[in-house]
């Protein structure tokens, strides 16, 4: 009964969406309504080949233990979409330096690409690293299998459906231009409803697990994934131009519209890049030190404090702008009260390493996620300073932010999720250690130097132009033109594209490394048995 | 800390935890958003202002679909060196038709917030066609496929009655004469130019980009770019010092 349900409405998905190819107003409308019709399709014909075939004997024996097949899925789409974002990054950046890159196509850009490759680093690779990681973390921390069986398996095939259509829509030229939320209505409709089972599947596995407390790394990424549901439905308020169209007028205007925007798109970082992140930290970091988490109480003040404060610090986007002053000065304040809950944080996961300082000599695993607090203090410190009135006008605008993203981006993100999955795969895919810890080292120095390279030439091409644009001679003329500053930068450029280098090279190293440990390359194949639930 | 000691109940529950974490992130929100909605004083009383004209419309949509706000952001801030150089600051007034706003977050490029009547339309044609040629240092992209798109204004009656939907108070007429006030300014020899004046004061009628024999996308781009900033009246504008 319900198999034939299933295969009825996949059936008439199929049909609707040829029906949306037929009708579309625009390309990129008609090449999605083909995209979701072959998927469907696809879909429909595996209903049908999988009906009837006896459930109970192939399902029971999978029943046992954790769900791990997805989660090793999702690591391997966190690696895959990591090299694709770090290379869409680094060549943007040599599109600055060389404008002549962009080859005067639409679809290779500067415009379109840079959407593209934010998009693929934040929701891409760190959002199938948080996925997949939460999935992991939930199951361990509760001592239970993951709730709702396949729903599992949707919520990884349609979220990366979601950055499938999002890619495709970029580089075809659909976007509703809001940063970090670009992609349109129905692609936006569709997150909404993988983003609900994913909450279903979490609070489920939550409810019906076999440990007394929930874990702390469990109250972030609960919190992460309820918040950022929020925040992607009021921020995507739109009105579709036409059922067949890609295109869509955003509710709120103006000074309104810019509000909700900063206090989605800072809540991004807030929820999505930080707590979300910090779920990571509380299980890897104690798991490769082998220490328990440093404070309790410290966790639970930084938990509340931080998931409270970071909701007003949007306004810091907007000094200076036509947003009311009020809103502008509640938004400082609050950044800067925020560096504390967040030093909180880093300090209760550095502190973790009381007794086990000495591993930092000899596991490069462990490095990493360390550098990777360190960076996420540096950026959160830099981040109240910057939210400050006065030194945002002579930040905002500038490569500083670029700059200051990245510390956070690259060290933070990037770190502490090649210190994850440096960790899981092995355990995954049941191998005894890495194929090789040199190539780990290798990575940790390309991907450090590269940061360093790219956070040092942002603050001088930023604070450069900054100064530059406000320079007036004794006459009270300005001293340089727009075009004076552009050109000063070029040098600037060229560091971070050649930052961008190393950090996506160490990238591609740490993707052999994790596929060469997968395959068990190079090690004796033991036994699975060795292995119990942790 | 007693206080802290019952946090393990939140511990032990699930949904409390959700909802409690649920309803601490909402506060935030709703103190920063909600007041922008109906205090008097955020958005000034100013004359001048008018919804998109048709073209302009068509061509504010291209400058999104090109991504151009990653660059070039349309707020300038009340700072000497940004009015010496892009003018008054900007209004909260001035975008209150935008959905959504186009204020950018980064100048790779320069402001455009008054960009319009600045540059000929030759000067922006050439440099759209190869931004370098006119200014040498710039690293934009080149869009010199803009000139050779024709674009049709099939869908722009139905953009605009989103818009409408949205709070833009476009009116039936301008509804109607959509396709003809398009048309119109773009191909003022051909179109009824004081019926466009007349619903949309201050509209610039011309072949922007000097190609009389179709209209391009490169048309609609350069009439959005030289109305951005042209509508508002300072002469009568007074501050609010309450703001």
């Amino acid at each position: 009964m319900l198999d034939g349900i299933k295969i009825a409405a996949l059936g008439v998905m199929t049909f609707l969406f040829a029906m949306a190819a037929n009708y579309g107003q625009e390309f990129v409308y008609q090449v999605h309504a083909v995209l979701l019709m072959l998927a469907s399709a696809a879909a429909f014909i595996w209903a049908v080949r999988s009906t009837g075939s006896p459930k109970v004997a192939a399902a029971a024996p999978v029943e046992k233990g954790y769900m791990d097949e997805v989660v090793r899925y999702g690591v391997i789409a966190t690696a895959f979409w990591g090299v694709v974002g770090f290379s869409a990054g680094t060549y943007i950046a040599w599109e600055l330096a060389f404008p002549h890159l962009n080859w005067d196509l639409p679809w290779t850009s500067f415009g379109r690409l840079r959407p593209l490759h934010t998009s693929a680093v934040i929701f891409a690779f760190g959002g199938n690293a948080l996925i997949a990681t939460s999935f992991y973390v939930v199951q361990r921390t509760c001592a239970t299998r993951l709730w709702g069986g396949n729903l599992a398996w949707f919520v990884f095939w349609g979220y990366n459906l979601f950055i499938v259509l999002a890619a495709t829509g970029y580089v075809l030229g659909s976007t509703q231009s809001k940063e970090y939320a670009e992609p349109e209505w129905y692609v936006d409709l569709w997150l909404t409803i993988v983003w609900v089972a994913y909450l279903a599947i979490y609070l489920g596995t939550l409810v019906k697990r076999k440990e007394p407390h929930i874990y702390v790394a469990n109250w972030f990424f609960l919190s992460f994934i309820v918040t950022v549901a929020m925040l992607h439905v009021v921020n995507n308020i739109a009105i579709p131009t036409s059922i067949w169209s890609s295109q869509s007028v955003i509710l709120f205007p103006g000074v309104q519209g810019a509000m909700v925007q900063w206090w989605y798109g800072h809540n991004a970082v807030g929820f999505f890049l930080t707590a979300g992140f910090l779920g990571m930290m509380y299980y890897f970091v104690p798991k490769q030190a082998e220490r328990p988490v440093y404070s309790y109480k410290l966790s639970i003040i930084h938990f509340w404090a931080l998931i409270f404060l970071y909701i007003w610090a949007g306004p810091h986007h907007l000094h200076y702008t036509a947003l009311p002053d009020w809103a502008q000065v509640l938004g400082m304040v609050f950044s800067v009260i925020l560096w504390m809950p967040s030093w909180g944080g880093m300090i209760n996961g550095l502190m973790t390493l009381q007794g086990a300082w000495d591993k930092l000599r000899t596991d490069p695993i462990l490095r990493m996620l360390v550098v990777s607090v360190g960076f996420y203090g540096m950026s959160t410190f830099e981040g109240p300073m910057m939210a400050v009135r006065a030194v945002n006008s002579l930040s905002h605008y500038t490569d500083w932010t670029i700059g200051h993203v990245h510390s956070g981006a690259l060290g933070w993100n990037g770190m502490i999720t090649f210190g994850a999955l440096y960790y899981l795969v092995p355990r995954l895919w049941h191998r005894e250690r890495l194929y090789s810890i040199t190539l780990v080292s290798w990575h940790f120095w390309l991907a450090t130097i590269g940061i360093v390279l790219y956070a040092s030439s942002m603050w001088v091409s930023g604070i450069m132009q900054g100064l530059m644009w406000r320079e007036v001679d004794a006459q009270g003329f300005l001293v340089n033109s727009f075009a004076d500053t552009v050109a000063a930068m070029h040098p600037m450029y060229v560091v971070r594209a050649t930052g961008g280098i190393l950090y996506l090279t160490g990238g591609i190293i740490m993707a052999y490394n994790l596929f060469k440990t997968a395959v068990g390359a190079g090690e004796s194949t033991a036994p699975a048995t060795t292995v119990a639930a942790e | 800390m007693s206080l802290l000691k019952k946090h393990a109940y939140i511990e032990r529950n699930a949904f409390l935890l959700l909802i409690l974490s649920f309803l601490v992130v909402t506060v935030g929100g709703i103190v920063q958003i909600v007041p922008l909605f109906y205090l008097d004083n955020v958005i000034e009383d100013v004359d001048g202002m008018r919804p998109y004209s048709p073209l302009e419309l068509a061509g504010r949509n291209i400058y999104v679909r090109e991504g151009c706000y990653v660059c070039h952001s349309q707020m300038i801030r009340p700072m000497r060196d940004e009015n010496e150089r892009y003018g008054h600051y900007s209004l909260a007034a001035e975008s209150k038709y935008d959905h959504p706003f186009q204020w950018g977050s980064k100048r790779t490029g320069p402001d455009l917030a008054r960009v319009g009547g600045r540059y000929s339309d030759a000067w922006h044609v050439a440099h759209m066609h190869n931004p370098r040629d006119v200014v040498p240092e710039s690293v934009m992209p080149g869009y010199p496929f803009l000139a050779e798109r024709p674009i049709s204004s099939t869908y722009i009656a139905q953009m605009m009655k989103t818009h409408r939907a949205a709070g833009v108070p476009y009116t039936d007429e301008m509804i109607e004469q959509a396709r003809a006030d398009f048309q119109a300014q773009a191909d003022p020899d051909n179109g009824d130019v004081d019926a466009l004046l007349a619903r949309y004061p201050k509209a610039q009628a011309r072949y922007f980009d000097g190609n009389t024999a179709q209209v391009t996308e490169l048309d609609a781009v350069i009439a959005y770019l030289q109305m951005l900033g042209t509508l508002v009246d300072f002469s009568t504008f007074e501050p609010e010092a309450s703001r």
